[in-house]
């Protein structure tokens, strides 16, 4: 019997993949964002609201994350031609997208006609948390109805997110939710990290954060 | 749940390594596995035992080393393990906090023959 060493991250395989996607996406100029969240806290209205305002500006694709169904991309489809619904029912991860089913799904876009490339993942705190997709942002919802401890409770997924919206503002007189406790929690774990104050029902605070994504859009197809 | 692709990355670096060595069977992997990964290793077991069928690493066992969470404070710079779900500094209470050890999840080293 003989010893050998190996020290080899498991999760090596997925960050490789997820590498060359982004390689592709940089080299078709194309700024891509995965949007995260526990289920019915806003993704597909942020997009929605995002298509909205940005149309004119960009041309955005949208790849949907669900377990089943096509119902989110049923959704978008009136306001972008470019999307592709992904099914993790029968993959191996059925509760995250992973790097390799983009590598799929980016085969199937015309990446030379887009600027923006919007990502929902699979509704769910923990297992995105674990595997990157190639993505330029990482953004995670947190909405009112939820409760202002999810940060204490879900910390990687904050830790390793580039924004955080708290949507679902509008909801604030009806709820006990501690806006500045959250933000404290989320700004301890991660200080560098962008929030948004928002309602996706009203658009309060949706201009501020288009803004932002067009910022981001503009700087990094100006480093390519 | 979401072990099932993680136990075919270790099937695969496994028998990668296992065939490096010209081993003819794998005995043991040890496996480094934090405490805020999420990944559960009786679920990564379950798996192995299938995916490893017919592979040189069937058989094998698997042993997990857990790393426990570690932090250290953005204030004082004092390292520390979480007592609560808080995470506040237990020298200044400052709840600036990152993760120093607790996300990993690697193979250490192998037992092969």
């Amino acid at each position: 019997m003989k010893i050998i060493e190996v020290i080899q991250n498991v999760l090596e395989a997925n960050e490789t993949i997820a590498n060359q996607n982004q390689q592709l996406l940089d080299r078709h100029k194309v700024f891509a964002i995965n949007i995260m969240s526990a289920p019915g806290a806003g993704k597909t209205s942020l997009i929605l609201q995002t298509l909205t305002r940005l149309k004119g500006r960009l041309n955005i694709a949208v790849i949907e994350g669900d377990v089943a169904s096509t119902v989110d991309a049923e959704k978008v489809q009136s306001e972008t031609k470019a999307v592709v619904q992904i099914n993790t029912r029968n993959m191996p991860e059925s509760c995250s997208l992973m790097a390799a089913m983009i590598e799929s799904a980016l085969k199937d876009m015309p990446l030379g006609n887009i600027d923006l490339l919007l990502i929902e993942n699979v509704g769910n705190l923990i297992c995105p948390s674990e595997f990157i997709l190639g993505e330029h942002k990482r953004v995670v919802i947190s909405s009112l109805p939820e409760g202002d401890d999810k940060a204490t409770k879900y910390p990687l997924i904050f830790i390793d997110a580039d924004a955080v919206i708290i949507n679902k503002m509008d909801f604030l007189p009806h709820v006990d939710f501690d806006i500045a406790a959250f933000r404290r929690s989320i700004e301890g774990l991660n200080p560098k990290v962008e929030v948004f104050q928002l309602s996706c029902k009203t658009s309060e605070g949706i201009e501020r954060w288009c803004s932002w994504v067009l910022e981001q859009v503009e700087t990094n197809a100006a480093k390519l | 749940m979401h072990e099932l692709g993680v136990t075919e990355n270790i099937v695969n670096i496994a028998s990668a390594k296992a065939g490096e060595a010209q081993a003819s069977k794998v005995i043991q992997i040890n496996l480094v596995i934090g405490e805020m990964s999420g990944f559960v290793p009786d679920c990564i077991q379950f798996y192995f035992d299938s995916l490893s069928k017919d592979t040189i690493a069937q058989g094998a066992v698997l042993h997990f080393e857990l790393v426990p969470t570690q932090l250290r404070c953005r204030n004082c710079s004092t390292i520390f393990q979480p007592q609560d779900t808080l995470w506040s500094c237990p020298k200044c209470r400052g709840q600036s906090v990152e993760i120093s050890k607790g996300r990993e999840l690697y193979i250490e080293s192998m037992e092969v023959e």
